[in-house]
């Protein structure tokens, strides 16, 4: 059974991907098989987890959740455009500086999820942080480093 | 030891995180992606808990596998020598018969994931259900089913374990006793639930013949041995891969069904073929953990001396055996280290292991650990309770204090801080300010309590402790081959599998301060059966104590090396060479020669070598430790909701003492994250079936870990005690925190409810469980405040 593909150009991380997908292949899925974005990484397939986390138009979301067909036209972010070349992204330096990740499986979408909102929010209160950081399970660090790791780049970008 | 050292004891960051951080980091599923015409494979599962299969039918074409293709396959069978112990062999596809929920029947391969998993449920699997028996304490009546017709079970039905041990006045103990304590404690099914779920690729290249396993797991040798064996094929035509694993926690160690089913495959159909478990099958039937239930009594003096303990512990092992530990893993780490620390001289436990028609349970952090510190610090407190003493004194007056001291089961513990950790958490919660704090609150209407947790965890330990468990599988000890290289860096290849604890990091300290090398001019390479030493990877809190102290022991041979070399060249005696900064000096003096100077000549010159020098570098060494204790005391402050049953952690204290810290900073990291799970394990994380043995949370919409929202700051106090148990000075640290984390948070609630006269004995205690526990005290109520 072969079943209709769609074709769409997705725009990840500023680069185009002309892709020719199954509309029910979920955008998590498509950056993974179809752009060799392996960054995104899947925790549960249902919602929950946000390992999956990108940005589409800046906004995150969970990846597993949206399919490619949806985000024709619309900027999409993954954890592999968050750094400037050798130069890692503040949230990436600040992680490995506080031990924010131990396994790591769930950090590009921890990564994610905070650089959409110390983008949006650069002044955001440690309460809000912790209750923003909340959308997402890790399973190794127990978060404190994560909500660390999270300040000190909040600081960082600030300054 | 570290007396001079640079690097040992610092808080270096990890080299493992520059990769992981830009998502380059490659797990099972990446690699996968990353493989061009890889197959994927989906499992068709049992939906029943029992019953026998009529037949298996397929979409005409489709690709189904079932234990029919594989003729010679064989079951997997670990096996403990003693008597009590009845042997369960798991079939690697059900054949005739299904045992519980999600047991895998057959193996269907497609083009992608998806394709395969749409073929996998136009399967139908035609099952004459038969009565299941979900619980352990059902499972033992004589009129209940049997898990395993026809498996001769001499020591009552279903029971495959019944081990027992008794000191001798266990008795006159109790017959002299002020005060006996009976508790019941119950800890609920659980799943150690990796962020990462299980997944494997298995590639078969004809035309070497050989197979390679890349997977999700922490015991990768062991686990080429189990195909080998399971397979009946040359285990040098196998190689097995751990790339980044995203997490493991026991779940991760034992040998998985669906992997030893994959590589049959792969060799089948010549090809590679990948399974990446999805999370509901993850909560349904990977392993679980947990469900122990015990009755403990124990004999206490009128001021809180413990003089005996009498326990009945019973386990329910689900349908089949774990491989390699065994399902006695279980029940017999609780029967042999349930007196914890505290000095007692009798001591009697029956220790069960039970068969049911549930998931099989694997270990999972702390493994028995938890729920036997737990049994132990609810009785000191109910002792405590019922006595009118302070649970803090209690603990005190029977905490062992001189060293070493042999627990009533043998077990020799070498000297720790159990009472000075004790102590120090009193202090850091500031008791006496505390207990006015929580008057005042409850003058308020609201219900505030503390709770103390002292265990100490048996860590580090090699083959004569799983030999003394008659265990026919001993993973005891580790290795380590080191080899300078001619440019001077350093490779280290270990048979420890970390999986996130940076262990690469922390043994690249250790290396550097004994080479006289920066830390990253070591690479160490783990994870490839084709590339490190035989060992048995990294599980129960070992890494650093084994694999480490493996690792010191060829660095000094290494440096022994180095120095005679340098001692040739320098004319100088070997006793007289300091290996610092890079180069091999003579002590005192400023005459030296660089390590890249020597590595150079002992690889490219080895002519010039002192007599009787082989060429080279390359040296190995391995640790086979008899084991240490780490401990700890964990302290909690919760507020518990009477009118919803939410527990609230307001403080997490812990006084933690894990020996030498390598990396303080990953040690405190794996506190952390340890007790997060412990906190889980207490008061969210249950895995629930209906009477037919449907699981009810089977997605995180109902297994609920805990966010960032639920855990409170975790404030670590480190305590190091150095002992000659083990050679680095390390104990172990990655399973303290989910060990005590239980109790103290089940000791808080449970002190908070004690206006209510209520007493906490089950794990989790979730909201509903609480509001079930208040709602009996107070039946007139429906919840709202009086």
């Amino acid at each position: 059974m072969t079943a209709r593909r769609a074709e769409l150009t997705l725009t990840v991380n500023g680069q185009p991907y002309d892709v020719a997908v199954e509309p029910r292949k979920t955008l998590a899925d498509t950056l993974r098989e179809e752009c060799g974005l392996t960054g995104t990484h899947l925790g549960c397939e249902h919602g929950v987890c946000g390992a999956c986390t990108v940005l589409v138009d800046d906004e995150p979301v969970r990846a597993c959740l949206m399919f490619a067909v949806q985000c024709s036209g619309q900027a999409i972010r993954t954890v592999e455009g968050l750094a400037d070349g050798e130069s890692l992204h503040p949230i990436q330096q600040a992680f490995w500086e506080h031990h924010g990740l131990q396994c790591g499986f769930c950090t590009p979408g921890f990564l994610m999820l905070a650089t959409s909102v110390l983008e949006s929010r650069p002044d955001i209160g440690d309460e809000e942080l912790r209750e923003v950081l909340a959308s997402n399970l890790c399973r190794c660090t127990g978060y404190q480093n994560i909500i660390t790791s999270v300040h000190s780049a909040r600081d960082q970008m600030r300054s | 030891m570290t007396v001079g050292a640079r690097w040992t004891g610092r808080s270096l960051r990890r080299f493992e995180d520059p990769a992981l951080v830009r998502g380059l980091g490659r797990f099972v599923a990446d690699i996968a992606d990353h493989h061009n015409g890889t197959l994927h494979a989906a499992f068709v599962r049992s939906p029943a808990p029992a019953g026998r299969i009529r037949s298996i039918e397929a979409p005409p074409g489709a690709p189904v596998l079932t234990a029919a293709s594989f003729p010679g396959i064989r079951t997997i069978c670990a096996r403990l020598d003693r008597p009590d112990f009845v042997a369960l062999e798991t079939p690697v596809l059900a054949t005739d018969a299904v045992r519980h929920p999600g047991e895998p029947v057959a193996l269907v391969v497609a083009g992608s994931r998806a394709e395969a998993e749409d073929l996998a449920e136009q399967v139908v699997v035609d099952i004459e259900a038969t009565r299941p028996v979900l619980d352990a304490a059902a499972a033992i009546d004589p009129a209940a089913p049997a898990v395993h017709p026809g498996l001769e079970m001499p020591m009552g039905n279903n029971v495959v374990l019944d081990a027992r041990m008794a000191t001798g006045g266990v008795d006159e103990a109790f017959e002299s006793a002020d005060e006996i304590v009976t508790l019941d404690i119950r800890a609920h099914r659980q799943n150690a639930l990796p962020i990462e779920a299980r997944g494997a690729l298995a590639a078969h290249d004809p035309g070497t013949g050989r197979t390679t396993l890349t997977a999700a797991n922490q015991m990768p040798h062991m686990l080429r041995t189990a195909l080998a064996d399971i397979l009946d094929i040359p285990e040098a035509d196998l190689r097995v891969v751990t790339p980044e694993v995203g997490g493991g926690f026991g779940q991760k160690m034992c040998v998985p069904r669906e992997y030893v089913a994959l590589v049959a495959a792969a060799r089948l159909l010549g090809a590679t073929i990948a399974w990446i478990e999805d999370r509901s099958e993850n909560l349904l039937a990977s392993w679980h953990s947990r469900d122990h239930s015990y009755r403990l009594r124990g004999a206490f003096t009128a001021d809180g001396r413990l003089l005996g303990l009498d326990a009945d512990i019973v386990c329910n092992i689900g349908a089949y055996s774990n491989y390699p530990v065994t399902f006695g893993v279980e029940p017999l780490m609780a029967m042999a280290e349930l007196p914890g620390p505290y000095r007692l001289s009798q001591y009697r436990v029956r220790s069960r292991g039970v068969t049911t028609n549930m998931c099989p349970i694997a270990p999972y952090r702390g493994v028995s650990r938890p729920v036997l510190t737990l049994a132990m610090e609810r009785l000191m407190d109910t002792a405590a309770r019922r006595l009118g003493l302070d649970p803090v004194e209690t603990r005190r007056a029977n905490l062992v204090k001189d060293f070493p001291y042999s627990m009533p089961t043998g077990l020799p513990v070498d000297p720790g801080s159990y009472v000075e950790t004790l102590d120090a958490a009193a202090e850091a919660i500031d008791l006496e300010s505390f207990r006015r704090r929580q008057q005042r609150a409850a003058a308020e209407g609201r219900y505030l309590g503390v709770g103390f947790s002292v265990f100490g965890e048996r860590t580090g330990y090699g083959t004569p402790a799983f030999a003394a468990r008659a265990m026919e599988i001993t993973p005891g000890y580790e290795t380590v081959q080191l080899e300078m290289n001619p440019s001077g860096d350093v490779t280290a290849r270990i048979g420890a599998s970390p999986h996130g604890q940076g262990l690469a990091t922390a043994l690249s300290q250790l290396l550097a301060d004994e080479l006289g090398v920066e830390p990253r001019q070591v690479a160490v390479v783990h994870g490839d059966t084709d590339n490190t030493p035989y060992g048995w990877g990294t599980f129960a809190s070992r890494s650093m104590v084994i694999a480490g102290g493996a690792t010191k022991l060829a660095a000094e041979r290494l440096a022994a090396r180095l120095k005679e070399i340098a001692a040739h060249q320098l004319e100088a005696s070997p006793e007289d060479i300091r290996l610092e900064q890079g180069s091999a000096v003579v002590a005192g003096t400023s005459v030296g020669v660089t390590l890249p100077e020597i590595a150079r000549i002992a690889h490219h010159s080895s002519h010039r070598l002192p007599d009787g020098l082989e060429p080279g570098l390359a040296v190995a060494a391995t640790y086979d430790p008899a084991g240490t204790f780490s401990n700890a005391c964990h302290a909690a402050v919760v507020e518990v909701d009477p009118d919803t049953g939410h527990v609230e952690i307001e403080r997490f204290v812990v006084i933690a003492d894990a020996g030498l810290e390598v990396n303080p900073m990953i040690v405190e990291g794996q506190i952390h994250g340890g007790v997060t799970q412990g906190i889980a394990n207490a008061l969210y994380e249950e895995l629930v079936v209906d009477g037919d043995g449907n699981l009810l949370t089977a997605s995180l919409m109902d297994f609920l870990p805990p966010t960032a929202a639920e855990v409170p700051t975790i404030e670590v106090t480190h305590i190091q005690t150095i002992t000659d148990a083990s050679i680095t000075g390390a104990k172990g640290v990655g399973e303290g925190g989910a060990i005590g984390a239980p109790a103290a948070v089940l000791n808080a609630v449970s002190d908070a409810l004690t206006p209510l006269g209520i007493e906490v004995n089950e794990m989790p205690a979730t909201p509903a469980r609480v509001r079930e526990l208040i709602r009996r005290v107070q039946p007139a109520t429906t919840g709202g405040r009086q």
